[in-house]
């Protein structure tokens, strides 16, 4: 056989972002299998990967993940490039800019929980904005916000706290 | 280990801290309740007073010409006005207490009640 002109590096750091994701993306599927009383209010079980990830391995390898799972979630539910699909890569976006800022308050004080409700908020935030500037653009949109924070509040809550228990255990040494 | 144990001081404080944001956000979104009447005003004098029940309309002259305000249930906006700039036209559907379109050049305006008064940004 042909040796391949293209050969591409797999690093173990690739093998391990990729595993992760996989993960993620299983997370998300159990969560669009949830049934929700209004479309918008989700657990969102896929942040606990990603505060995980960020928490062991930092920043850069929080957003490849969530990147990820985004783009392979939205694959197999069938919503690539759709509305949902920019409403959550919006949404992502400004959680994972949230955490790269909330990942340098003191780890004494705040641990995955306080990180957890602020990435839910600015993911909801960014969602409502965007749905706001580009698909209802009334303010109307903005009548449900108590609803939508109360969720994130809820949500990024249990979703932190299932981090912290996933962290206060020892890392597993490698990855398969 | 119990939950609680995962929880450090600062989490708490953020926790606490969005709860409270979360409810005072409630009035801030829901004031005023739904919208259930409209008032036409024409050079400051009422109109008319309209219960948003039906499905209307109403010309109201003014010194350019007519502006033609439509009513349906819960909601009202101006259809058509003789202003040059077009600006109460182009807001639309008026759903909201306090909300208010004003269609200065022909001296016409619709404002939005509910049960309990609001103010909007004209009273601040």
């Amino acid at each position: 056989m042909t040796r391949s002109v293209i050969e591409l590096k797999v690093s173990d750091e690739d093998r391990r972002v990729a595993w992760l994701a996989t993960a993620a993306v299983g997370l998300s599927l159990v969560d669009a299998a949830i049934p929700s009383p209004l479309p918008g209010v989700k657990p969102g079980l896929a942040n606990i990967v990603t505060l995980v990830v960020l928490a062991r391995y930092g920043w850069a390898s929080a957003v490849w993940v969530s990147g990820l799972r985004v783009l392979a979630g939205s694959l197999l539910l069938g919503y690539f490039l759709a509305p949902g699909f920019f409403l959550s890569l919006t949404g992502t976006i400004l959680s994972l800019l949230a955490l790269g800022l909330a990942r340098h308050l003191p780890q004494r004080w705040f641990g995955p929980v306080s990180l957890s409700i602020l990435a839910a908020f600015a993911h909801i935030g960014g969602q409502l904005l965007l749905a706001r500037l580009w698909l209802i653009p009334h303010d109307g949109v903005f009548l449900l916000t108590p609803v939508f924070a109360g969720a994130a509040l809820v949500f990024g809550t249990i979703n932190g706290l299932i981090a912290a228990k996933l962290l206060a255990e020892p890392a597993p040494s490698e990855m398969p | 280990m119990s939950w609680l144990a995962l929880l450090r001081p600062g989490d708490w404080l953020v926790i606490l801290g969005s709860a409270a944001l979360v409810g005072s956000s409630i009035p801030v979104f829901w004031q005023g309740g739904l919208a259930d009447r409209a008032i036409i005003r024409q050079e400051g004098r009422v109109f008319a007073e309209i219960d948003l029940k039906a499905r209307k309309q109403f010309e109201v002259g003014g010194p350019l010409g007519t502006t033609l305000v439509a009513v349906e249930p819960g909601r009202a906006r101006i259809v058509s006005d003789p202003s040059p700039r077009q600006y109460c036209v182009k807001q639309g559907w008026l759903m909201r207490p306090g909300e208010i379109a004003i269609c200065a050049p022909n001296r016409v305006s619709v404002q939005i009640m509910g049960r309990t008064k609001v103010y909007d940004s004209i009273s601040y």
